[in-house]
């Protein structure tokens, strides 16, 4: 606001476009930034298809000539609206920063997934295929009987810690451990978990023991933290009201928290269990550990190796065999199919908690 | 919202079974995740100790426990803190832009998208980061070592593949991003109307109201997001395990490099299928000790949270 010092002459003795002009005079142009951020893009753009430069240079030189906007702003708006704008600039480019991975993830994946994805390879199994072919539907019914045991673990488990600790524990000091060790324990690391289910798992089966229902034990570890967590902030928004009118038609508690409140909540509730359904079925290091990797299809949970997609595109990348594409291609196809299904996860998590949630609390 | 029902309670003389099973199943519940969580803890310790006393020649290693473990918990640390390190100011950068920079319906949309990013599966990452980035680092690489070469960091020969723990740090910095921005952006989002008004009312610019107004209030949920990414980064596991060209026992502050310190967690992964015997113990062991790594810096990044809860917007 350097316009505002004060000048030995008033106001009032100058034309009106004097007083404007001192008002708006230390300003850059309201267009400035686009000005310069389109500058910058075009010179980028003809260095890419002109000069051949890479996109990562070509990033870096729209950040370079954008840093002309506070250089600018200094000569006209002083320090202070400089420092703003180079903040604005910083802020930004961070922001895109950190979108490249996203795009590139996602061009990278789908550009080399797609190359094999076909009826074939959701149909075949891995069993006697060497080289070409083959496919990943012994992985997919792993992956999908293995994340299905551990959700039938975990909900129970969570819902019913949730509702001890909304409904039950009224403050209690056990209930403030149980809330804070949840929280500890979403920080577990996914091999620790994979860890544990072997250690427990060999006092039972000796050495070597590798299982499908270990996986979904593994799992369940790294699940009932976020499933009491989120079905937890669920039971806190239902209304008392709802619970005291219940109460007041004389209806039991347990009949009310089943029949009033858990109905309520619904919606919140399937949200949550669906996310952390797309959090856990992506893990690879505990199912590494002891549900292991096979060629074969096997449907039983409790009798040996089982293959899954997230070990699968990770085995089919580590060892390749030879000559090594066709495995290697394998495994983009394994990811694609696994970034899918998370995807897909998330996008039903998303649409039950819009079309399902009581009005009101969208 | 319970102490409002807890009269009632006193006053009521049925009990009826329904109630009865209920509150018993609920409770049971709870203490089970205790237990869960004390399991987690015992049964490591019972199958590793084994591990850590057993002598140099049961193990595949062929040292004893400690001459084993230092090395990979030094890589786990390493490649934590560099990822932390290009990590913080990003998702404060991402947060910030989402919360207070970009439109507010824009705003959703774009926390959608960094979501998004948190729920790809990590041998995705894995796999993008040996395919696509560390072929794209390799030059770079190149180019820190021939001009930069005199620190230490970057002293070279620089990794022709581009597998080095720089790579592994970014793949885990791009991992821990989207945690750790949607804590910064909620918080922010929760930083007092009236503060940032006021900031506004006094001539502050956009930067000097977040610097007075919304990182004061937010400084301790900063410190639990960049914690929690800690955590995340210390655990992870297939993305270095993948990206990572690892030399067994290496101890260097070359970032650059093909011969790379391994993380603990990544070591796991790579030994376990061939292990056997006391090796597998000791590889449980190194478990453990990631375990109490984690378990600490969980606990205290939860510990700030919960202290600094009643006057800040981190909870």
């Amino acid at each position: 606001m350097t316009t505002l010092t004060p000048t030995p002459e008033s106001p009032g003795n100058r034309g009106a476009v004097d007083v404007q002009k001192e008002l708006y005079g230390g300003q850059l142009p309201e267009r400035a930034p686009l000005l310069v951020i389109g500058a910058a893009v075009v010179v980028a753009a003809a260095l890419y298809l002109a000069a051949g430069v890479n996109l990562m240079l070509a990033a870096l030189v729209v950040f370079a000539i954008s840093l002309a906007l506070p250089v600018w702003s200094v000569a006209v708006e002083g320090r202070r609206k400089a420092t703003d704008r180079l903040v604005t600039v910083l802020v930004t480019s961070s922001f895109v920063l950190a979108m490249f991975p996203l795009f590139s993830i996602l061009v990278t994946v789908i550009g080399k997934g797609t190359k094999v994805l076909g009826i074939d390879f959701f149909t075949f199994s891995m069993r006697n295929v060497v080289g070409e072919g083959g496919g990943i539907y012994h992985a997919l019914v792993g992956t999908l009987i293995i994340t299905g045991a551990a959700t039938v673990i975990s909900v129970p488990i969570g819902l019913f810690a949730a509702i001890y600790l909304v409904e039950y524990s009224e403050g209690n000091r056990l209930s403030r451990w149980i809330r804070f060790l949840v929280d500890v324990m979403t920080g577990i690391p996914s091999i620790v978990a994979g860890l544990f289910a072997y250690a427990l798992f060999v006092l039972f089966f000796g050495e070597g023991v590798r299982m499908g229902i270990g996986g979904s034990v593994a799992l369940s570890v790294l699940m009932i933290p976020v499933v009491v967590r989120s079905t937890e902030e669920m039971l806190k928004l239902v209304p008392n009201e709802l619970r005291e009118a219940s109460y007041a038609l004389g209806v039991p508690k347990w009949r009310t928290v089943s029949k009033v409140v858990l109905p309520t909540a619904l919606a919140g509730i399937v949200t949550g269990i669906t996310l952390a359904i797309a959090r856990v079925i992506g893990e690879t290091a505990p199912l590494l550990i002891i549900a292991g990797a096979t060629d074969s299809v096997n449907f039983n949970p409790f009798d040996g190796r089982m293959a899954s997609l997230p070990v699968f595109a990770y085995a089919s990348q580590r060892n390749p065999g030879i000559p090594p594409e066709f495995s290697i291609d394998r495994a983009w196809g394994a990811a694609l199919t696994l970034l899918l299904i998370v995807m897909l996860l998330n996008l039903i998590a998303r649409l039950v908690s819009y079309f399902f949630s009581p009005k009101g609390e969208r | 919202m319970t102490s409002t029902l807890a009269p009632r309670r006193k006053r009521s003389t049925v009990v009826r079974p329904g109630d009865r099973i209920f509150s018993g199943l609920s409770t049971s519940a709870g203490i089970l995740i205790l237990i869960v969580l004390a399991g987690v803890a015992a049964f490591l310790t019972i199958e590793g100790i084994p591990g850590i006393t057993a002598s140099p020649d049961e193990v595949k290693s062929g040292q004893s426990f400690l001459p084993y473990v230092w090395p990979l918990v030094y890589g786990t640390l390493l490649a934590a803190v560099i990822a932390l390190l290009i990590a913080v100011p990003v998702a404060i950068g991402v947060a910030l832009f989402i919360s207070h920079y970009s439109p507010r319906k824009l705003g959703q949309v774009l926390g959608y998208l960094i979501d998004l990013l948190a729920a790809v599966p990590s041998v995705v990452y894995g796999l993008w980061g040996i395919g696509f980035l560390a072929p794209k680092m390799a030059p770079i690489y190149q180019w820190l070592e021939s001009n930069l070469g005199f620190i230490p960091f970057f002293a070279g020969p620089a990794s022709a593949t581009g597998r080095t723990i720089m790579t592994a740090s970014i793949v885990l910095a791009v991992m821990i991003l989207p945690i750790m921005t949607a804590i910064c952006r909620e918080i922010f989002l929760q930083t007092p109307r009236l503060h940032e008004e006021a900031a506004l009312a006094l001539g502050a610019t956009r930067w000097e109201m977040a610097r007075m107004a919304i990182f004061p209030y937010a400084r301790s949920g900063i410190v639990s997001a960049a914690m929690l990414g800690l955590g995340r980064a210390l655990g992870e596991t297939l993305a270095v395990a993948m990206v990572l060209s690892v030399s067994a026992g290496t101890v260097t502050a070359n970032l650059i490099s093909s011969t790379n310190p391994s993380t603990i967690a990544a070591n796991i992964a790579l030994s376990f299928g061939e292990a056997s015997g006391k090796t597998v113990n000791a590889l449980i062991a190194s478990g453990l000790v990631l375990f109490v790594i984690t378990f600490l810096v969980n606990f205290a990044a939860r510990a700030v949270v919960d202290r600094r809860k009643d006057f800040s917007g981190a909870n």
